[in-house]
């Protein structure tokens, strides 16, 4: 187990290596820099910038060096310092501005993850055993329109729903009394009670997905010969599903984990935009509008690294799960 | 095999058995995943609505009763007006009511009511704003108001008093050759990524799959957004459209050259492989003309899968401002005008488009379904 791990380590060095290069290219490919578009930010409330004090700002952010030593700066400034370099826009470290907002879309994709697999669970298995029954037809419908409409849609139509019938609308991760108040457990509570809503909206397609595997699964384990000996023994029905068709058809809820991260991430971008949560993506999508680099980077990197890191143990917890998957 | 699938047999209806058997025995291999597709009523239906989709896309300028970008200042976020099909005397034929817009004195917002008394009759082909298909100017249209002066708005205006109607048929021009093309450049890298990966394995294979594993394991959003982000804002919307295509293809070749490759690698160990290799055919004719036939059908049936996350990708990036941009018109260029719910509130038509988009993409799953299933007549 130990050497698996190793490995697996290892293999995930040069996939973070080129996630930081990703990263880092995608910044740089806009023509101009944060000093142009400083600039022509300037020049459309009607001021004006001389030459020399754009000259001043690029020294002083270091634009003007080659771009090789640029990203040498940064990534060692990452790992050794913790340092993200300062964001051009807001004037701070980014590091300062990013992590509140890394972390929520942390929770919303782990608390959308569990929410999947709680949802996923009795449904799928309840597919397979009543198979091709009314309520079988129905939830595959569901997984398929759950699968083909992307999550901000599905928000789109809730919140204007909400709106017409309820007269309110729910945005944002806090209630307004706990928006910028410290930690605490009364505001963790807040949080979970607006969180749950977006996690569920984001788990969708991810739900109808593992719905699905997990039904073709079962089918196929339901159909050998350990299950008909086990009923033929007498054990009741419940226990002959339960105990080892179940369990073997359950591989895919941990491996699934490692695909369904980015797409989870992803979603929750464009999500977090439409019901104005405070995570990553309402950021990210103005950092790239201002050519903010040393942010916009930032928190794709981060963005990336976690997702690999999710995989990772989600491959662990399969070698735990599976010990057939250490000896490959 | 000397039986027959019984469930062949019994689309064969009228037939008797011996019959029923010699016409499998002959039938090539088009028509057996044919009769497989046939019996998938829900993908034969879906295949139905694409195509008409398609049509709608192939005559949009014909289909559209209004240009599309065409702006009315009277009319702004007018609401949609249903169709009659008596006027108010009981007259057959088929009208909607006229509009009259008063401005609320205390939020300032134009308010529109229908106005029964006024009938603003309709008519087929009629002749109204100008276009160019194929090379032939015309400006005759499927339907549009008799007089071609006034405007009608069956699915609603927008905040410049557009016509959705018009935009959304427009749209699916865009919309749905975006995934087409996309799909197209994604196939080209993945048939030929992934045949090269599955033929040749080796260290080769081993680069390509880490390659493909590294870009699935990054966040597509995050790094479309960046690279669209990228794009200067003084590219031509022409420009725009193919710099989103490639982006989008980037990632979605990945998932097609798994296939290819798996495809690949099961193949390369057959008997027929082995026999043309032993004829002296080259590595390139036994690619093209062995292994590529015997996996077209599987490799439609995964682009049909792939067309649906390209058009929900373009969607996604437009909506957010950073895919298309105006004055191209695409579902989720529309879409952008729904993007928050103040807007959703004041005209809650603006999200029609996300129907459009919806009805395609799930047609399009369901169509793709029926083909995968279809793709191996063998298989029961």
């Amino acid at each position: 187990m130990l050497s698996f791990i190793f490995r697996r380590i290892l293999a995930m060095i040069p996939t973070l290596f080129l996630a930081s290069i990703v990263a880092f290219v995608i910044i740089q490919l806009p023509p101009g820099d944060f000093a142009t578009s400083y600039m022509a930010n300037l020049a459309a409330m009607g001021d004006t910038v001389s030459q020399d004090t754009l000259e001043n700002l690029r020294e002083a952010y270091g634009l003007d060096q080659p771009v090789m030593i640029q990203y040498y700066k940064w990534i060692t400034g990452i790992i050794f310092r913790g340092d993200y370099g300062l964001s051009f826009e807001h004037r701070e470290p980014v590091s300062s501005l990013i992590w509140d907002r890394i972390w929520l879309t942390m929770w919303l994709s782990l608390v959308s993850v569990l929410l999947t697999w709680i949802i996923a669970f009795p449904i799928g298995i309840y597919s397979a055993v009543k198979q091709y029954s009314a309520g079988d037809y129905i939830f595959t419908l569901i997984g398929f329109i759950g699968v083909s409409v992307p999550a901000f849609l599905v928000a789109l139509v809730l919140m204007y729903l909400q709106f017409k019938y309820l007269g309110q609308t729910t945005s944002g991760l806090f209630s307004d009394e706990y928006i910028s108040a410290a930690w605490s457990w009364a505001r963790v509570k807040d949080l979970l009670a607006h969180l749950w809503l977006p996690a569920l909206i984001l788990g969708l397609s991810g739900t109808a997905e593992l719905i699905r595997i997990l039904r073709a699964n079962l089918l196929d384990e339901l159909r050998r010969p350990y299950v008909i000996t086990a009923r033929a023994k007498g054990l009741p029905e419940w226990k002959a599903i339960l105990k080892y068709p179940v369990r073997l058809a359950l591989n895919p809820f941990v491996s699934t984990l490692g695909w369904i991260l980015p797409g989870l991430i992803s979603g929750s971008i464009i999500l977090s935009q439409v019901m104005n949560l405070p995570t990553t993506g309402p950021l990210l999508l103005r950092s790239l509008q201002s050519q903010d680099m040393y942010l916009a980077g930032s928190m794709i990197l981060v963005l990336s690294v976690a997702t690999v890191l999710g995989t990772f143990v989600s491959d662990i917890l399969l070698a735990l799960l599976d010990p057939r998957i250490r000896y490959q | 095999m000397t039986s027959v699938d019984p469930q062949l047999a019994e689309t064969l209806e009228p037939l008797s058995a011996p019959e029923v058997e010699a016409k499998v025995f002959v039938a090539p291999q088009w028509k057996l995943v044919w009769w497989k597709f046939r019996k998938h009523k829900m993908a034969l239906i879906c295949g139905v609505i694409i195509i008409l989709i398609y049509l709608i896309a192939l005559f949009a300028d014909f289909l559209a009763p209004f240009d599309p970008s065409a702006t009315n200042s009277n009319f702004l976020y007018a609401p949609p007006q249903a169709l009659h099909l008596k006027d108010a005397q009981g007259n057959p034929g088929w009208y909607v009511y006229g509009l009259t817009s008063t401005v609320d004195p205390v939020a300032l917002r134009r308010e529109f009511v229908q106005d029964t008394t006024v009938d603003i009759p309709l008519k087929f082909f009629v002749k109204s704003w100008p276009y160019k298909f194929l090379g032939i100017k015309s400006d005759l249209h499927l339907f549009g108001p008799q007089d071609p002066t006034q405007s009608i708005y069956l699915l609603g205006a927008d905040r410049l008093g557009r016509d959705l109607l018009s935009r959304m048929i427009m749209g699916t021009r865009i919309s749905m050759s975006i995934g087409l093309v996309g799909v197209l450049l994604s196939l080209i890298l993945g048939i030929f990524l992934g045949g090269i990966s599955g033929y040749y394995g080796g260290a080769l294979d081993q680069f390509i799959q880490r390659m493909i594993d590294f870009l699935r394991s990054i966040p597509s959003i995050p790094l479309w957004m960046g690279l669209a982000a990228a794009m200067p804002l003084s590219w031509s919307p022409e420009t725009v459209y193919f710099a989103i295509t490639i982006i989008l293809s980037l990632i979605g070749w990945t998932s097609l050259a798994r296939v290819v490759r798996g495809r690949f690698l099961s193949l390369r160990e057959e008997d027929f492989v082995t026999a043309a290799r032993l004829e002296g055919a080259s590595n390139q004719r036994i690619i093209f003309y062995h292994m590529l036939p015997a996996f077209t059908s599987h490799i439609i049936a995964s682009v049909t899968l792939a067309i649906p996350s390209m058009i929900l990708s373009e969607t996604s990036l437009s909506f957010l401002g950073l895919g298309l941009r105006e004055p191209v018109v695409s579902w989720g260029v529309l879409l952008q005008d729904a993007q928050d719910i103040r807007s959703i509130a004041t005209a809650p038509w603006l999200l029609i488009p996300a129907l459009a988009v919806v009805v395609s993409v799930l047609a399009l799953n369901f169509l793709g379904d029926g083909l995968r299933d279809a793709a191996d007549p063998y298989a029961r």
